[in-house]
């Protein structure tokens, strides 16, 4: 079991960093978002890989509140960059 | 006998490794390996429409398969219960900001044109016969 957490640990460090790179490096707002999405998405899986491998159920509800609001942003950015484009 | 005790019994040879830990450790790495697919989508394809096909991976699929682990390890009704809100709201949320995102990368010229099949949007030339 040890084996398949440094190489689940590796996978979600790789794609985690991916998705930080392309936030810094943009080059749009949008592709910004798309990659703050992305690193959500890597945090609740981080979350629930580590609930499922200790064998507990303690984080569920912060992954329901990730799954609920994690539209906000990404919405509102989009919604006000279709009027209004700066980058 | 209850019903968690069919999860984990040893398999022959390999003590202590029951089917339960098989199913954890396969779905952790899917989850995980569409978080890699993802992170190298995001680094690599071109556009804004290209790198939103990627970024749908781990936000579906490598959380259904994430949220279907916890359920198989903690079998009870209330985990299962929060498991299916989970998918649900997640979902009702992510196509709606995919669509929002792609929506504004239209209309900002965000994308590349020449990688397009076929857009859609564009008026329609009377002389073609499509």
């Amino acid at each position: 079991m040890i084996v398949v957490v440094i190489i689940a640990g590796l996978l979600m460090a790789v794609g985690a960093i991916g998705a930080i790179w392309r936030i810094i490096r943009g080059p749009s707002a949008l592709d910004r978002i798309i990659a703050s999405d992305v690193l959500v998405a890597t945090a609740m899986i981080a979350i629930g890989a580590e609930m499922a491998i200790n064998g507990h159920t303690d984080n569920l509800p912060v992954m329901l509140g990730l799954a609920l609001f994690g539209i906000v942003g990404s919405v509102s950015v989009a919604r006000f960059i279709s009027s209004r484009d700066d980058t | 006998m209850t019903p968690a005790d069919l999860f984990s019994f040893d398999i022959d040879g390999v003590p202590g490794i029951g089917i339960r830990d098989i199913v954890t450790a396969v779905l952790v790495l899917l989850a995980a390996l569409m978080c890699f697919a993802a992170g190298v989508g995001l680094l690599r394809f071109p556009d804004v429409l290209s790198r939103l096909h990627a970024a749908t991976k781990p936000q579906i699929l490598g959380l259904i398969a994430i949220v279907a682990d916890v359920a198989v390890t903690n079998p009870s009704l209330g985990t299962i219960t929060l498991a299916v809100a989970i998918v649900f709201f997640q979902a009702l949320t992510a196509p709606a900001s995919a669509h929002m995102a792609g929506r504004a990368a239209y209309r900002t010229d965000h994308f590349r044109r020449d990688l397009l099949v076929i857009d859609e949007f564009t008026p329609r030339d009377p002389r073609s016969d499509m």
